[in-house]
């Protein structure tokens, strides 16, 4: 295999612009982790199923693991650390979201947190706010990311915890 | 008082990092460092005959390749016993790199290290590894059968046989107005947490000194084994777990090959060198658990008491016994549960085959036994007719007969004595909670739906905060800040906030000015480990301790200068005042600095402790003998014995008689850990233990070939539950503290998995009144199982059917 066919790519990530050399082989979640330094997204299968390293790509969330860093050459990308919004004032507001998992202890080791985060923000993000919110729209949030430590209930209490923020702040 | 929380449901600190990526894993730490990768036996048992690395030296970026002949001194002997026992008579370990055979597929065999992963994975692949292939041994029958020997020197693949009786048993069988016996299975699950495991080695060559981070339960422990692996002095190393992403067990085994072969790169290449494990890896080369064939006779009586139990079973253990017979032993000494059983022997064979090593998941042995215990009290209660919750509560160790002695040997080595339980409130408040006595109504209006509905239940009681020790250290600084720690490990149990609550409280300081390390062998060199549901027992009581004893030397020195007595003190919010004389007070952090005597002055504070910023008495000393400079205290926590928890569930299932899908359409659990510290993360563990219970009845196995090859070795393949896969748990608590500890806690964090296969199974069996005697169970199973005309009914089945209520 030739490994010495790089590409330099510009990607948005997290607002800001960030270019990288990288070999054309490269995962976005290794590009991410390693050449950008955003160790927030994890890696916990690398084929797609556990959902861990889930990032927004144009809004939509996408497994970092089965996209190349190539493809997303000229996108914006969103990571667990761009979740959080600046406050103007120096510090961060953390998405309900983040704020809903710590209130519900949607999380122990944390490890496959940030693509809970993400794939939760996003659907969030998209509906309307004000609408109820169902508990097949809170399976469809949840269902496709593996957690080994919580069962699943508190991330799905934190899900409601989120939208009646997110209710109450539109 | 604001500052006590022990016992709120105190929401927890370490999320505030870990909610905005700013936790740090282990393939986070080491940006520059080189990457490990490992050529892994593709066979099952072979000789290696040849490895030939040519084709891979042309790979630009390698830097390193290694064999079991580069491996020198004790590296190359074989990996460590880590728990002998006189009964493990035939005890192997692999070598941290294959010398010579590979006993299981995934067996390391080559180390490469080069300038990224993906480098020394394309280096792996050109390294051409000859075999010769054995015959291999998969599964207890083949184990037992011994046609192939696993180990050629163990003929009969038997590495121990683990025994333990409490009396004549079969004088008692005999005697006995009733017997049964049956044969069960068990299947392999594994803990599989989300971050497999990893390590990362920096050499310092200019004071020769390692530091090695790893994803561990046991760092202390990890430390000592590198040092005495890579003939450094114990001073030279330090490890230390950074956040773990899940342990359940996996990862307290040590030292990995991995573990020694990082380091040892990483002091010969002079460079940081990391291994960050994947997830196939994770399936085939580091441990599993559960597999068991179970051979159950008892004896019983006209009520369904149990006069006498005789078990004998065959565990597999795979390849190797780095962790001895812990697995064996727990499940034989807890199958017992919380039941009286007059006579009881039991026999557990632990044998070779050619499979990954097993050794502890979440409940370790313990849901094994349960599976046994329980089956059995369904069989009994079956054979007379009885309720099944009636049976099980003539059967209860009664709460005014602790501490009950069962005179067996527990694995820590000390006597399996329960120290305080109430078994039969267990019982009364699951059969409130999941409605036991409803179910015949439950059941009529599934049928009417065209459902199967059954219903079952299983207690347990669990040995929980094993010793040795758990040490704990407590340090107040000039600044306010309590410093704690504990050589104890962190996998998402939520240590850095339980902790904080128990010094919090302890102390009466505010729980913002605590900050908890744990797993850090800078910090904290003595340690055991983080498992049996020991660490909230354990590091939490010597934590506990140490706080206390920084109290005294506090309020010692606060009552000098505030010319009161030390009994007439109290702290209250970092201050520390006179009992209600309000104004009469020295803060925390000024008793912290006057602690400490001083000859310089660095800060403000500083200055109130220098040799000339008060009348001193000159007949004395600045710091008394006997005493110490600081206000700290280290102190331990050494258990008698084991402290036992219990706790009782219960599931109704529902089972679809075209699809023969099962749906757990209610689940209660009746949870007993003592004393908690904090409620909300005891849920938690609950939750999450509840989660692998039933991914271990239902859903999850580890599918070997004959050939020994593990055809689900991904997430696509191997079924982990996801949240559309567990059922909405109810929970209801009882708190029986336990005397034994200064707290009053038992462990809580493997209890919710250890009865999931067995009140499932019964569940299950209630529903299509055939015996269940193989779990984890599959619709598929289940539809073969219910279509096979020799498949055994259950009375109870044959009862109904002439009522005319049997589907």
């Amino acid at each position: 295999m030739s490994v010495d066919t790089e590409r330099t790519i510009t990607i948005t990530v997290n607002g800001v612009p960030r270019e990288a050399t990288v070999p054309v082989r490269r995962l976005l979640s290794d590009a991410l982790r390693h050449d950008l330094g955003l160790t927030g997204t994890h890696v916990g299968c690398e084929h797609g199923v556990c959902g861990a390293c889930t990032v927004l790509v144009d809004g939509d969330p996408v497994r970092s693991c089965l996209m190349l860093a190539v493809q997303v050459d000229g996108h914006e990308v969103t990571t667990v650390e761009g979740l959080a919004r600046d406050d103007n004032r120096g510090g961060q507001v953390l998405h309900p979201v983040q704020e809903a998992f710590r209130e519900c202890h949607a999380l122990q080791c944390g490890f496959c947190t940030p693509g809970f985060l993400m794939t939760i923000a996003a659907g969030l993000e998209k509906r309307d706010p004000s609408a109820e919110l169902t508990e097949e729209e809170v399976d469809d949030m949840v269902g496709g990311n593996l957690c080994r430590c919580t069962g699943y209930a508190n991330i799905k209490k934190a899900v409601h915890h989120a939208a009646a923020a997110m209710q109450d702040g539109s | 008082m604001t500052t006590k929380l022990f016992g709120e449901p105190v929401r927890r600190r370490e999320d505030a990092r870990l909610i905005i990526g700013k936790g740090r894993y282990l393939d986070d730490i080491g940006h520059d460092a080189l990457a490990a990768a490992f050529v892994r036996s593709p066979h099952a048992h072979a000789r290696i005959v040849d490895i030939d690395v040519e084709a891979a030296l042309d790979v630009e970026g390698l830097v390193a390749i290694y064999t079991y002949e580069d491996l020198s001194g004790a590296l190359a002997e074989p990996l460590p016993v880590l728990i002998p026992h006189p009964q493990l008579h035939a005890p192997r370990t692999g070598y941290p790199l294959a010398n010579g055979e590979v006993n299981h597929v995934g067996e390391p065999i080559v180390m490469v290290v080069a300038t990224d992963r993906y480098i020394a994975e394309d280096a792996c692949d050109r390294i051409l590894v000859s075999y010769e292939e054995l015959p291999v041994v998969v599964g207890v029958d083949a184990a037992r059968a011994a046609t192939h020997a696993v180990h050629t020197e163990i003929p009969d693949n038997v590495a121990a046989r683990h025994h333990q009786e409490t009396g004549d048993v079969e004088a008692a069988l005999g005697a006995s107005a009733h017997t049964l016996e049956f044969t069960q299975y068990i299947e392999r699950s594994a803990c599989t947490p989300m971050e497999g495991k990893g390590v990362h080695a920096r050499w310092d060559a200019d004071d020769s000194s390692l530091r090695v981070y790893t994803s561990t339960q046991a760092s202390t422990s990890v430390r000592a084994a590198i040092a005495a692996k890579l003939a450094l002095s114990l001073d030279k190393v330090e490890v230390i777990a950074p956040d773990v992403g899940g342990g359940f067990g996996v990862k307290i085994v040590h030292p990995w090959p991995e573990e020694l072969l990082v380091p040892m790169a990483a002091i010969a290449l002079g460079r940081e060198v990391k291994w960050a494990e994947d997830r196939r890896e994770h399936f085939i080369s580091s441990a599993h658990e559960r597999q068991q064939r179970q051979e159950i006779r008892a004896g019983y009586d006209d009520e369904g008491r149990i006069t006498a139990l005789d078990v004998h079973i065959w565990h597999d253990n795979g390849a190797y016994t780095p962790y001895g017979i812990i697995v064996p032993i727990v499940t034989a000494t807890q199958l017992v549960g919380p039941y009286v059983i007059p006579t009881y022997r039991v026999i557990v064979e632990s044998v070779y085959t050619n499979t990954v090593i097993v050794t502890p998941y979440r409940g370790a042995g313990r849901p094994q036994g349960c599976y046994a215990m329980e089956r059995t009290m369904d069989r009994i209660a079956d054979a007379l007719d009885l309720d099944r919750a009636d049976v099980r509560e003539r059967n209860l160790i009664q709460p005014d007969q602790f501490p009950y002695d069962h005179h067996l040997t527990f694995q820590d080595g000390r006597p399996v004595i329960y120290d305080s339980g109430d078994y039969p409130g267990l019982m009364a408040k699951l059969r409130a909670l999941v409605g036991w006595d409803g179910a015949e109504t439950l059941r009529s209006e599934a049928a009417a739906r065209g459902k199967l509905l059954g219903i079952g239940m299983a207690m347990y009681v669990e040995g929980t905060g094993p010793g040795p020790y758990e040490g704990g250290h407590v340090q107040v600084l000039g600044s306010g800040k309590v410093l704690v720690s504990t050589g104890l490990t962190t996998q998402g149990q939520g240590h850095e906030t339980a902790f904080a609550q128990i010094v919090a409280s302890e102390l009466g300081v505010p729980i913002e000015d605590v900050e908890v390390t744990t797993g850090d062998t800078r910090r904290f060199p003595y340690a055991v480990g983080t498992f049996a549901s020991r660490a909230a027992v354990m590091s939490g009581n010597a934590i506990a301790l140490a706080a206390r004893g920084v109290k005294e030397k506090a309020l010692r020195i606060a009552a000098d200068v505030l010319e009161a007595a030390p009994e007439d003190l109290e702290i209250d919010e970092g201050l520390i005042q006179v009992k209600g004389v309000p104004g009469t007070s020295i803060p925390l952090r000024t008793v912290a600095v006057l602690s400490n005597p001083l000859r310089y002055a660095f800060d403000e504070a500083a200055k109130q402790a220098t040799q000339f910023a008060g009348p001193g008495d000159d007949s004395k000393p600045p710091v008394a003998p006997g005493d110490a400079p600081g206000l700290e205290h280290r102190d331990y926590y050494s258990p008698i014995r084991s402290t036992f928890a219990s706790g009782a569930h219960a599931a109704i299932v529902e089972i679809d008689p075209t699809t023969w899908e099962i749906d757990i359409v209610k689940y209660a659990v009746v949870h007993d850990c003592g004393t908690i510290v904090n409620p909300m993360i005891v849920e938690g563990q609950v939750h999450g233990g509840v989660a692998q219970g039933v991914g271990g009845a239902l859903y999850e196995r580890m599918a070997y070939d004959g050939d020994g090859q593990l055809q689900n070795a991904s997430f696509m393949d191997f079924l982990m539950p996801y949240a559309s896969e567990v059922p909405d748990v109810v929970i209801d608590h009882q708190m029986t503290p336990s005397p034994l500890n200064p707290l009053g806690l038992k462990g809580a964090g493997e209890a919710g998995v250890i009865p999931g296969t067995a009140a499932i199974a019964s569940a299950i069996e209630d529903a299509v009144g055939r015996r269940i005697a193989a779990m984890p169970i599959s619709p598929t199973e289940l539809y073969d199982l219910v279509r096979n005309p020799d498949s055994e009914l259950t009375a109870t089945a044959g009862r109904r059917a002439g009522t005319g209520a049997m589907a």
